[in-house]
Order: structure tokens, then sequence, then C-alpha cells
């Protein structure tokens, strides 16, 4: 699943601003589709995030945000080359990780 | 052969864990609330005071309440989490942010808006909770 997001991590002075763009349906549980049948939840739960090993993010969603999730966080004391790595899970099982080096901006 | 057994430990608990382990530290109770009120005690949020240290960037209107896109930052010092909430969803608990490490109190992301609404933010810090809301117009519900 390396295409399932898209990912940058770019210094900006003192932080690491990081892009997150992800692949996923996000479905409600409410939606009916053409066929008048409710399409199933199917959602991300739980994203981590960290900087070369250690945890410095982690969200839980609802059904609330939207396809295709996207996210933005800053981290402080990061350096060009350190590694970030984003992970999710889904409400299904599915799973999906990427990561990246700080890059300048 | 410690070392081994370590490894081998380990690895059945990399692979056994995954569904079992995350649907134990999501919030069940809290996302499936359907009232506000309801998801913020099952957060254990309470005596909540508005601060304009918290910020909300989110457009006035938003034409397709499918994407709506809303900036948070913290100014409050210590602030550990971030949890964002939309007064007239379904279901109003949409994410909760928590930080570590050197994240700074900052998130953008993209929710779902089923109609006009504020979207309210909840910062916890410590033992403390504070909030902000700002109202977003939704002319078309993106909650499906």
């Amino acid at each position: 699943m390396a295409d399932n997001m898209k990912m940058r991590a770019q210094l900006k002075g003192d932080y690491v601003e990081v892009k997150v763009l992800m692949s996923h349906p996000m479905e409600t549980g409410r939606r009916k589709a053409d066929d008048g049948n409710v399409v199933p939840a199917h959602f991300v739960q739980l994203l981590t995030a960290t900087l070369n090993g250690k945890p410095v993010l982690e969200a839980q969603w609802g059904t609330g945000v939207s396809k295709n999730p996207y996210l933005t966080f800053r981290l402080k004391g990061a350096k060009l080359g350190d590694k970030v790595a984003v992970t999710w899970h889904d409400n299904l099982g599915a799973t999906a990780t990427q990561e990246i080096a700080v890059t300048q901006a | 052969m410690q070392r081994r057994n370590f490894l081998l430990g380990l690895l059945s608990a990399i692979i056994l864990a995954p569904i079992n382990a995350f649907a134990a530290i999501w919030n069940k109770a809290a996302f499936e609330a359907v009232k506000l009120d309801d998801a913020s005690k099952i957060l254990d949020i309470n005596g909540e005071t508005i601060s304009q240290q918290i910020q909300i960037t989110a457009p006035d209107r938003a034409e397709n309440g499918a994407i709506v896109q809303v900036e948070v930052r913290s100014e409050i010092a210590n602030t550990e989490a971030i949890a964002i909430l939309v007064e007239k969803n379904p279901t109003p608990l949409i994410a909760n942010f928590m930080f570590s490490n050197g994240a700074e109190p900052f998130v953008v992301t993209r929710i779902k808006m089923a109609e006009t609404s504020d979207i309210k933010v909840v910062v916890k810090a410590g033992d403390q909770y504070f909030t902000n809301s700002r109202n977003v117009v939704v002319l078309e519900n993106g909650c499906n």
C-alpha cells in the first residue's frame, strides 16, 4: 500500500511541517449506494506518527473526518534527514504505514 | 536463546495485537455518542473554560459540508490534546489529537459537516480543559 499515503516533511525555520494525504473512503455507515443499500461504515480510527521511532502524535478519528483524509502537524526539534513515519488503522483491520525523511522547505 | 524467545514473543505480539489493541484504544462510546454533551462526558471533559488562546481557522461558509478544512492552534501551555467536535453532526466527536515529544499543539484537517453548526474545540492541558468555538454556515449536507 505504498501509494496509499502522500507525505511531505519540510523544515521551516524552527519546526518541521508534516503534511499527509491518505487514500481512504471514510464511509460513515449512513450513506446509501445507488442500489439503495447502506454502505457499511469503513473509516480510519487511529493514526499515529513517530519521529525517529518516538511517538509524537496519536489521533483517534470518527466518521466525521473527510474522505481521503488530510492532515498537517508540526514537530519541534526535528532536523534534516530525521525520519517521520505515519501509520493508520481502520475499523475493518486494514492498515498502512509510510516513512519519509525531513527535507528543506 | 533468551533473545530469540523475546523476539518471537514480540513478533507474535505484533501479529496478534492489531485489531484488538486498537479496538481497545479507540473510544467507541465517545465517537458513537449522538449528543455533544454525551461525547464530552465520556471524554471526561468538564468545567472547560472559554479561551481565546485557542485559534480555529475555518471558512465562514462551506458550499459542500463533505470537506471543510479546519486549522486549530492552541497557545495554552502544556496542551496535551485537541478534540474537534461539530455540535450538529449525527455523531459530534470528529477527532481527538494527542501530542507528545515536541509535537506542536497545531493541526490542520478536513472534516464533514451535516449542517450549519458550531465547531467546538476542546484543549486538554493537565487536569484542565479549555474550549473555543467557531460557526460555519454549511450549504450542502456533507454527512452522507
